[in-house]
């Protein structure tokens, strides 16, 4: 995974609440047997009109917003199923951070094992983010900060763990197989009991 | 005296490789992992980039249901694929099992069919472990007491090669439901009723454990199906403690211990329950006696209404939104809506009792003119089953279809689908824009509303059906 550690670039706002991973990436995608290509299918069926064309009312396929790397999302983004097609689509497009109010669990663990950034602002700064679309942030990873055009700072949480993966750029099967004693341990205590 | 713990921290306890620091999360031990075609491709090619194998094989139960044609194969066996892609998906999980020596229930097998359908009717899902599966409704094994909850491909290759994962301990909720539920009211509408009550997010981070005397009354499958529907209020998992419904369901089946390993293991699932004192993050209460027929009349499952009731008004601009989509206007009555397709299925309700209880209004009935109707089967189990009994034969003399097992138009990867504009009244588990085709309406429903809805080809009340049964 490409690390992120930090990320420049200006916002696209998609305010809808309960944004689910069907609207993400909708099922017929999913035949996929990679990881890669999954851009062309992002948002598709808001994105695209039923003639194939781009629909220029969405806010990805406005002029100011291509090129734009962190998505602003309505309440309870990427709700729905556990596809990790949908972080997959959203790196592939080129979005590398998400921000909301409130982000659903799996996808939110899915983005972060896939060098996306994804995560949870306060409810006014959500609201602030929303009403400004297309401003440029700066988001630094490894102190937690979201910097403003106006100097000023929106602070996020993230676990640790999560965070140095992030800024190494590696997954956590790494991590877990450095444990591989501590497993077969596990599983002969249990099977003696 | 130890601190009384809930059901969910006696699992998570027990399966724990490490504990979790500020540093780094808790090595959870997984006992089962259940795969299918759509998310385990990556994750395998993950092992072979690696050089990894699977730690252990004995573990791993994969099944072939989401990309699967419902529909027979033709003369020549071949399979009605929706695309070379899906064929291919299938293909690649064939062919992944037998690289990695996995137990695939693919075609052939009788134990073919949706994965969260097949594990508890095999028996590899019993009290007290831990469950994961590519797939968010693996929340519905925690029916038997067992922590389970859907992951990403990234995780199902974890997984595969360390039997562990890394988590965080999430917050536990208490949902209580007591009381008797009123007749023609199920599962279902229970469960949509709570998620309706807590929210789509209602339960973000938390582990759900559903108790009380109404939940304590529930068959199996009604666990089943309630568990089931624990994602769509966020949570990742849900959790009913094991009694001796559980273990009555269990009993016999193939891979449920045998003999006195019988007698030991039921006697440490008795001890799988929330200790008297136990503290949750949050508890939520129920009224049985409050909750109707139910049906969802947006674009979110928790978007729920009475059957009964009129159209809600919008809450705001989101909702509306909502109902544009649904061509639905606040105000005017829910039932009487004029419907397209009526699916009943998924890992939701495609369970025997779910068929039986459909079949039960449609007997000597016929469905209405110009709807369709598809009953497709959880497994190739749930098939025989039915088909003993004479179900195919009920469906077919109504005028619907009766397919082979698998997800179909839940989720519509197989080409199942409504065509745009069309409303479909679904026994699944999510009603989001397009998910059963592009631009399809979707109403969710229990069996029962589901096959009062295409007697009379729109939305119904199956309580008006019985009372002219017994008029």
């Amino acid at each position: 995974m490409k690390p992120l550690v930090k990320l420049h670039s200006r916002t696209v706002v998609l305010p809808f609440e309960n944004i689910d991973t069907d609207r993400i990436v909708p099922a017929r995608f999913l035949t996929t047997t990679e990881r890669s290509g999954l851009g062309r299918a992002l948002f598709h069926d808001w994105r695209y009109r039923e003639d194939g064309s781009e629909n220029p009312d969405f806010a990805l396929n406005r002029p100011e917003a291509k090129g734009a790397g962190i998505l602003v999302a309505g309440r309870n983004f990427g709700c729905g199923s556990s596809r990790e097609h949908a972080p997959w689509a959203l790196a592939d497009y080129g979005i590398r951070a998400v921000l909301s109010s409130e982000i659903a669990d799996i996808f939110r663990s899915n983005a972060l094992k896939n060098g996306v950034l994804a995560v949870v602002v306060s409810e006014a700064e959500h609201r602030w983010l929303l009403d400004h679309p297309g401003i440029e942030l700066a988001v630094d990873v490894a102190a937690g900060t979201i910097e403003l055009p106006d100097g000023g700072h929106i602070r996020f949480e993230l676990d640790a763990f999560a965070r140095q993966c992030l800024l190494d750029g590696v997954d956590q099967l790494g991590f877990l197989l450095r444990h591989a004693e501590a497993i077969a341990a596990f599983e002969q205590a249990r099977e003696a009991a | 005296m130890t601190t009384p713990r809930t059901l969910f921290e006696k699992i998570w306890d027990s399966h724990l490789v490490a504990p979790e620091s500020a540093s780094a999360p808790a090595i959870l031990y997984i006992d089962l992992q259940l795969l299918h075609e759509v998310t385990s491709p990556q994750a395998f090619d993950e092992l072979r980039a690696r050089g990894l194998t699977v730690r252990r094989p004995d573990r791993v139960v994969a099944t072939l249901d989401h990309s699967t044609p419902t529909l027979p194969p033709d003369a020549d066996g071949r399979r009605p694929y929706a695309s070379v892609e899906a064929e291919q998906q299938v293909a690649t999980l064939e062919r992944n099992a037998r690289e990695f020596g996995l137990e695939l229930h693919g075609w052939g097998s009788a134990h073919r069919g949706i994965v969260h359908v097949i594990g508890p009717e095999l028996g590899v899902t019993q009290p007290g472990m831990t469950i994961v599966c590519g797939d968010s409704h693996t929340s519905t094994h925690g029916a038997f007491g067992a922590l389970a909850f859907g992951i990403g491909t990234t995780e199902v290759g974890h997984v595969l090669a360390t039997q562990c994962l890394l988590q965080r301990k999430p917050r536990t909720l208490a949902i209580h439901v007591e009381g008797e539920l009123r007749p023609g009211v199920g599962a279902k509408d229970l469960i949509l009723h709570v998620i309706g009550r807590i929210g789509v997010n209602g339960g973000t981070g938390h582990v759900v454990e559903y108790r009380g005397s109404t939940i304590e009354a529930l068959s199996m499958e009604e666990r089943m199906t309630v568990c089931n529907m624990s994602i769509e209020a966020g949570a990742r998992a849900g959790l009913i403690a094991p009694d001796e419904t559980t273990f009555a369901w269990l009993k016999g089946r193939e891979r449920a211990p045998q003999g006195a390993d019988w007698d030991r293991a039921v006697e440490r699932w008795r001890t799988l329950r929330s200790d008297d004192g136990a503290r949750y993050d949050a508890e939520v209460r129920i009224d049985a006696a409050a909750i109707e027929p139910s049906i969802t009349y947006g674009t979110h499952p928790g978007m729920v209404a009475p059957l009964a009731a009129k159209v809600p008004a919008a809450a705001n601009a989101q909702e509306q939104r909502a109902l544009d989509y649904m061509q639905l206007e606040a105000g005017r009555p829910l039932a009487g809506t004029p419907v397209d397709i009526v699916f009943v299925g998924s890992c939701t309700n495609s369970r025997l009792p779910d068929l039986r209880e459909a079949a039960s209004l449609l007997r000597g009935r016929r469905i209405a003119d110009g709807l369709r109707m598809l009953v497709v089967p959880g497994s190739e189990q749930v098939k025989l089953d039915a088909e003993r009994e004479g179900l195919h034969d009920v469906f077919r003399a109504a005028g619907a279809e009766w397919r082979e097992p698998g997800c179909s138009m839940c989720l519509g990867m197989n080409g199942d689908i409504g065509k745009p504009g069309q409303l479909i009244v679904s026994t699944s588990n999510r009603n989001f824009e397009g998910r059963q085709g592009p631009g399809v309406r979707t109403v969710l429903a229990s069996p029962l509303v589901a096959a009062a809805t295409a007697l009379a080809g729109r939305i119904a009340d199956p309580r008006d059906f019985a009372a002219q049964e017994a008029a």
